[in-house]
């Protein structure tokens, strides 16, 4: 959780007056973790070892870390198929993803899910999810819980631009916002709904001008920038906390892949890609910090390392999980076996 | 059946329905109700009646018009510590919601290896006889029977309205309870405080020796009438009530084939591709397809829309004399 906010006059970025050093060299850590994360789970579709396709959300990792960075972990989040940095965000555990994308008993979901459907309860994380919308309701559903069993926790719920057209949003914030619900909506608008672009596909201009429909905040900001993240998110978070109801932040930002293995980016320029991946958002927070003196450039240095030191133990780790039994197909169909 | 003693009395299948949600509402602060109109209202078949004076807004709680957002609500709430019962007002209107049932709360403990489960259970006012036309009058519970992570029951009478609802509170998965509307004005003999029927038990209602009738919802009550009349010309029906399609009691139902030699299925759902299909096939790869003496006979709905003229919408699903009809046929050997 931030700490109290500073004096006024403090001029400072919102994510360095709100957090202390500790938590602003773990949340670029984790910034480094999800990159070499996906670029490691890449590497590994390449040479064969990834059954199936994935999303990658590289480019978009000071969304997901900034979302988290105030959140405990009795605080909830819904995820999306683009969601391994939500995954890591919130504190799951690269090893046991990995497992789960090699399709490994020892991975998040015993090998049954893959890259689309990880979740970590234990962590406050309710499950990545295939479909377009689906995780919206169940966001709201996660918040009513928290209401009534008082337990002060919030729920994220991440969704990308292409889930704004959905009917399950527009009912999703509705119910929301009549029940004054601790759920903050967070759109990471990437531009494009697989190829179609929001342009093409959404009536208002930016997503966040739909909060109006709902009698909610909205706001848009910078996604690639952290601190902007994490202060739209915490504000929300407050307001959610407070028992003030939904909030709805959209997250401008960009996805330096193409959408799954199969994209071959007919739809959009090299030149886009390009201004994209020079704003960077892993090398901007690391400037940032070493700007406002809260590490060097070597301790940057050595969380990239560590960062790589943790993802190359993770690989380990999943390659030397054992494969699930044929025999247990069936099992977690249901919580008991049927009679 | 276990019980906890007490009396028994007379309830409509609407009332034992409410008394099992009243003792649920009293018993565990987790439960919540949610649907269309269930407050003030009462629900469109005056299912949850008062409830809502005497539990709250906050535990009875009216949702918009928004099928699929409140079936994922309901899902989300149940993965999450609550342990909800969404009403839809009409179980037609599962069309809206699909997403939410078939690939959410019915996969997700799967999808998840077993790291949650969703224990939520969901009510369906289903089934033709009231007018209502073609979108308010279907009977989809095979739809739903046939998707894995999901059960799917189907009671006849009130005390198994009562029992099957708390078994499904109990349950921790999702639970799909299929009410026919024309059952909730419908007397009977309902045991008094908290007890449970088993999901997935099928029910002798009637012993017969010549054939066998299986059936669920209102459509068993039209076989145990059919019974009756082919008691009096010395044909001796059995009638099994199905309760529960997913798990389905195949034991009790292979039993009764290789004890009776005849088999008729009768279900309101379009006949292709039915509830009775799938008991045909049941029986077909069995060893109980050696007792059979005759070929089994589905009786089920039209294919067609279920129509408002009156009669039409009679002809549309089984009706007793049809139930004697092929009843007579097969017991006479003239298929």
């Amino acid at each position: 959780m931030p700490e109290p906010a500073a004096a006024a006059e403090d001029n400072r970025p919102y994510i360095i007056r709100a957090y202390g050093p500790d938590a602003l060299r773990g949340a670029l850590l984790r910034m480094f973790l999800i990159r070499n994360f996906e670029e490691a789970a890449e590497a590994s579709y390449m040479r064969g070892l990834v059954h199936g396709t994935m999303h990658l959300s590289i480019g978009q990792e000071a969304v997901a870390v900034g979302a988290c960075l105030g959140l405990t972990e009795s605080d909830k989040i819904t995820s999306t198929h683009r969601g391994h940095g939500h995954c890591i965000a919130k504190g799951a555990d690269v090893g046991r993803m990995f497992a789960e994308f090699f399709g490994k008993e020892t991975g998040y979901c015993r090998g049954r899910g893959g890259s689309m459907h990880i979740a970590d309860p234990a962590k406050g994380n309710l499950g990545a999810n295939g479909i377009v919308g689906g995780g919206l309701p169940i966001a709201v559903g996660s918040a009513l819980s928290a209401k009534r069993l008082g337990t002060g926790a919030v729920t994220v719920c991440f969704f990308g631009d292409g889930a704004n057209n959905e009917g399950a949003f527009h009912e999703a914030l509705n119910m929301a916002a009549i029940w004054k619900l601790p759920v903050v909506f967070l759109c990471e608008n990437n531009r494009y709904g697989m190829s179609t672009s929001t342009e093409r596909s959404t009536a208002v201009p930016r997503v966040a001008l739909r909060a109006a429909a709902y009698a909610m905040p909205g706001v848009t900001v910078d996604g690639n920038d952290i601190s902007a993240v994490a202060e739209a998110v915490d504000a929300a978070t407050a307001r959610g906390r407070a028992g003030e109801g939904p909030s709805l932040v959209e997250c401008l930002t960009y996805r330096w892949r193409g959408h799954s293995k199969s994209d071959r980016n007919r739809y959009r320029s090299r030149e886009e890609i390009e201004a994209w991946m020079a704003r960077d958002p892993i090398p901007r927070f690391a400037a940032l910090l070493v700007a406002h003196g809260i590490m060097s450039e070597d301790e940057v240095r050595a969380a990239e390392a560590e960062a790589e030191r943790v993802i190359e133990a993770g690989l380990e780790f999943a390659r030397a999980g054992p494969d699930p039994s044929v025999a247990d197909l069936t099992r977690d169909v249901y919580t008991t076996e049927a009679p | 059946m276990t019980t906890a003693g007490g009396g028994v009395r007379e309830l409509s299948y609407a009332e034992a329905l409410r008394e099992a949600m009243d003792i649920a509402l009293a018993s565990d602060p987790r439960v919540i109700l949610m649907g269309e109109d269930i407050g003030v209202y009462g629900g469109a078949f005056q299912v949850t009646g008062d409830l809502v004076h005497r539990y709250g807004e906050d535990r009875v709680i009216d949702t918009p018009i928004s099928e699929l957002g409140g079936a994922g609500v309901a899902i989300g709430a149940a993965m999450t510590g609550l342990r909800p019962i969404y009403e839809f007002q009409f179980s037609d209107f599962a069309t809206l919601a699909m997403e939410q049932i078939v690939n959410q709360a019915a996969k997700i403990r799967y999808m998840l290896g077993g790291a949650v489960s969703v224990p939520v259970v969901m009510r369906f006012p289903a089934g033709s006889g009231t007018g209502a036309a073609a979108q308010h009058s279907q009977s989809l519970e095979a739809w739903f029977g046939h998707v894995p992570g999901l059960k799917v029951v189907q009671p006849s009478t009130p005390a198994d309205a009562k029992g099957l609802l708390l078994a499904a509170l109990e349950d921790p998965d999702p639970v799909l309870i299929f009410e026919h509307k024309l059952l909730y004005k419908m007397k009977g003999p309902v045991p008094e405080g908290h007890y449970t029927v088993p999901i997935g038990k099928a029910a002798i209602r009637r012993p017969g020796r010549d054939l066998c009738i299986v059936a669920g919802a209102i459509m068993v009550h039209r076989a145990l009438e059919a019974a009756e009349a082919l008691s009096a010309e010395g044909i001796e029906a059995e009638v099994i009530d199905l309760r529960s399609i997913r798990p389905i009691d195949r034991d009790t139902i292979l039993d009764a084939v290789r004890r009776t030699g005849r088999l008729i299925c009768v279900y309101e759902g379009v006949k292709t591709l039915g509830i009775g299909a799938e008991i045909s096939a049941m029986v077909a790869e069995s060893d109980a397809f050696d007792f059979l003496d005759a070929p089994i006979i589905r009786l089920g709905g039209a294919e067609a829309p279920i129509p408002y003229n009156p009669e039409l919408e009679k002809a549309a699903v089984p009706q007793v004399p049809d139930i004697v009809a092929a009843a007579r046929a097969l017991a006479g050997g003239r298929l």
